[in-house]
């Protein structure tokens, strides 16, 4: 199988991987020089007319981190779409060639009529979609979706429009809900004399749904590919690159992303947990206990033949958690209270608050509770933190919580205070942070948005800041596992 | 050097002779490992096959298979060799009426004769094939990586009193990590990566029609897609494929061929572990009773 890579061959394909290789670091991906080395060794391995195969082989050599694969594969995608018939590595479906001067034709026709003059009306394209997906034909919605693209998405060459523009202005159109609840309504009728059961129901249901998400993926990567086709790898690359889910911005994130999000936090908080139960346990090396050495030397004639140590016992810091959960950064205090619960054991105790310009305790929420999704799911629609008008209001709130827990913060307390400080201009009543840090052990302040952003407009971040022992950004989970790991 | 794979259909084909379906990114993985002899580092959730994995890969190339199962406080006299303390003072004791030198003795006790050798040096000095498992690596400690480093990367294992035992011939090496901590970069490094997940439902149905005896075409669909939907739930613990093929035995023998609602819920502790798990599952298939209920 060596004998695959002639020698004429390799050159071009060495400038191809390192090309490919920058792309993925500058997503983000960690590559090794002795990984980049292996990458190159394997692709001489695998034939190279087989796009998969050189798929998974450079994400064997390149990706060790499961979460890295979504972010691998599109850089992938974007990078091999069309230089295959150069080097011989693409090898697609075949459209590709035919679809690149459609381009024009069909942008064209996308701004003089935008459903007519194509072979198929919308109603037929529509059968068809409806006939593919109960089919659960792959060919056939391979090429519903290349049509709908062209007939839906309404691209121009040039245009500097993200891709989730088209790809939403095309799955508005083919209307995929109403599809779906017609082939349950025809799953239905079709069903021997009882109809369906339940479970067969859900389990039809989950059928098309599945066979849905499948023609959602071919539409964005015929977008995609018709992106990269119109302006260029070079410029596709950097749009359409997907952050690391670690590296995904609290505030910005999209609803995928949040469901990625979502996805990352659980092994997170396992991971966290192990790494800190194990700092807890080892880092047993204390100095001398000289008392102890004594009183044991005793037994032996008073020959210290057993010294003993004082074994350091890390006091567990007790944590209050006063969230700013109103709209802009509510993803934030969500993520930041599910993370510092599910290692709630190692602390003495936690304790969270929530506010928006009235504050409320939501501790009971996450007692006795397994599944700690669901008690932020009840912070966020059953506390009481609405005051007057649903505005934040950081002085108000502090105000609360001084008057009625104040007294409960004691020189063991660590005070964990989340938000942009973005007041509405309301009085800051910076007074109280300074009391409070009097009392607790830290004070520390979180704040979601970028370090730059810091105390402009409304944000007044820096007067609460001064009186905090430290105030963070933190954005991505990356920070906030880092945040929460010094914490313990 | 001999490889020992034609090709990557060829793995997927021998694997499949021993009863464990692969897809093309397993076999593509496994050729390549070969390949490049790399040993493959296999992450995923509990119950995917990752272990199965290697000891079908053993069995397919006829090798012996090694077995490393990490713990914590694994150390390298139970992972790498250890000199027979023991028989060395034996030795000693022998020696003492004799007239022969210490240095005689100490050459002595330091050789082979007195090493027990532990799974790590067994695989390297093995003169016939060998498959090394080193299952759970992510268990050890971080420190403890890094005695896997020099086997995994050159094949060797450097003893201070008897010198370098390089392989005669190179293992095929799988680590298994259950992602319960990010390991070392120098131990990712050495690698090749794998994630195995949760298979699709097709090759589910596959497994399960392979691994169960005696089960008909239809009922392994209706498991692969009832564990489908299961799976789509918010769980602290997906099913896995083992917890699959358990149900799908139960089944068989409760003689069940047409799985109902009731059935599924009656047995869902065989697929789900936790409490929350099975109330939440058996909520969805009884709200979904009442949404058609409702429909109709």
């Amino acid at each position: 199988m060596t004998d695959t890579a002639e020698p004429d061959q390799i050159s071009p394909m060495l400038e191809l991987l390192s090309g490919f290789i920058r792309d993925l670091r500058e997503a983000g991906i960690p590559v090794s020089l002795s990984e980049n080395i292996d990458a190159m060794e394997a692709v001489r391995h695998i034939p190279l007319e087989d796009r998969d195969a050189l798929k998974y082989a450079l994400a064997a050599t390149m990706v060790k981190n499961d979460s890295h694969w979504r972010s691998f594969e599109t850089v992938f995608e974007v990078y091999f779409s069309l230089r295959g018939k150069e080097y011989l590595v693409g090898g697609d479906e075949g459209g590709e060639g035919s679809d690149t001067p459609d381009m024009e034709g069909m942008a064209q026709q996308g701004q003089g009529d935008g459903s007519g003059g194509s072979q198929m009306s919308p109603e037929e394209l529509a059968q068809m979609l409806y006939q593919a997906l109960m089919r659960g034909d792959d060919a056939m919605m391979s090429a519903i979706a290349r049509q709908s693209v062209r007939r839906f998405a309404g691209m121009e060459p040039g245009r500097p429009v993200g891709g989730t523009y088209y790809l939403y202005r095309t799955l508005r159109n083919l209307d995929l809900d109403s599809v779906l609840e017609k082939l349950m309504a025809q799953a239905k009728d079709k069903a021997p004399a009882p109809g369906l059961t339940p479970l067969e129901e859900r389990l039809e249901r989950d059928e098309y749904e599945s066979r849905i998400d499948r023609l959602k993926k071919e539409v964005e990567a015929e977008i995609r590919r018709r992106l990269v086709a119109d302006r260029g790898v070079e410029a596709m690359a950097k749009t359409l690159r997907k952050p690391l889910p670690e590296d995904v911005d609290f505030m910005h994130a999209s609803r995928e992303e949040m469901v990625n999000l979502k996805k990352a936090i659980y092994p997170l908080t396992r991971k966290l947990a192990v790494r800190l139960a194990r700092k807890r346990r080892h880092g047993r090396k204390g100095p001398l206990d000289f008392r102890s050495t004594v009183r044991h030397s005793l037994s032996y004639g008073g020959v210290p033949a057993e010294p003993k140590f004082k074994y350091p016992r890390p006091h567990k810091p007790e944590i209050f958690i006063i969230a700013d959960i109103s709209g802009s950064v509510a993803a934030f205090a969500r993520f930041t209270l599910h993370l510092v619960y599910a290692i709630s054991g190692q602390f003495s105790k936690v304790r969270a608050f929530v506010f928006i310009d009235g504050l409320d305790e939501v501790t009971s929420y996450f007692e006795g509770v397994e599944d700690i999704s669901q008690a932020v799911h009840r912070v966020n629609t059953e506390a009481d933190v609405v005051w007057v008008d649903g505005h934040s209001d950081y002085g108000h709130a502090l105000e609360v919580f001084w008057e009625r827990y104040g007294k409960e913060v004691s020189s063991k307390t660590t005070v964990m205070i989340l938000g942009d400080a973005r007041n509405n201009y309301h009085a800051s009543q910076a007074w109280i942070v300074q009391e409070i840090n009097k009392r607790a052990r830290n004070v520390f302040w979180l704040n979601p948005e970028p370090k730059s952003y810091w105390d402009t407009g409304d944000s007044i971040v820096g007067e609460y800041g001064a009186h905090c022992d430290g105030t963070f950004e933190v954005r991505n989970l990356r920070q906030l596992e880092a945040f929460v790991e010094n914490l313990a | 050097m001999d490889y020992r794979f034609e090709s990557v259909p060829a793995v997927r084909q021998g694997l499949a002779d021993t009863n464990y379906l692969a897809d093309d990114g397993i076999a593509g993985v496994v050729y390549l490992a070969d390949r490049l002899q790399k040993p493959i580092l296999v992450e995923g959730p509990a119950g995917t096959g990752k272990t199965q994995l290697a000891k079908s890969v053993a069995e397919m190339t006829g090798a012996r298979l090694i077995r490393l199962q990490c713990y914590e406080g694994l150390d390298e006299s139970k992972a790498l060799f250890e000199w027979n303390y023991k028989k060395q003072l034996l030795r000693i004791q022998a020696e003492r009426n004799s007239e022969g030198t210490w240095s005689d003795i100490e050459d002595d006790i330091f050789s082979d004769e007195f090493l027990l050798t532990r799974p790590l040096l067994e695989a390297i000095s093995a003169k016939d094939p060998v498959v090394l498992l080193i299952d759970e690596v992510d268990r050890v400690e971080i420190e403890t990586e890094a005695l896997l480093l020099e086997i995994l990367s050159d094949y060797q294992v450097s003893i201070p009193e008897l010198g370098t035992v390089v392989a005669t011939q190179i293992p095929l090496v799988f680590l298994t990590s259950n992602n319960t901590r990010e390991l070392s970069e120098a131990l990712k490094r050495r690698c090749l990566f794998l994630h195995i997940d949760y298979p699709d439902m097709e090759r589910e149905k596959e497994i399960v029609l392979t691994k169960v005896p005696g089960i008909t075409e239809s009922l392994a669909d209706q498991v692969a897609r009832i564990v489908r939907s299961i799976r789509q739930l918010d769980l602290k613990k997906a099913p896995s494929v083992s917890e699959t093929l358990d149900w799908a035995n139960t089944l068989m023998l409760l003689n069940i061929d047409q799985v109902t609602a009731q059935d599924a819920t009656d047995t869902l502790n065989i697929l789900l572990k936790y409490r929350s798990d099975i109330e939440k599952a058996a909520k969805e298939f009884s709200t979904n009773a009442a949404e058609f209920a409702g429909q109709s």
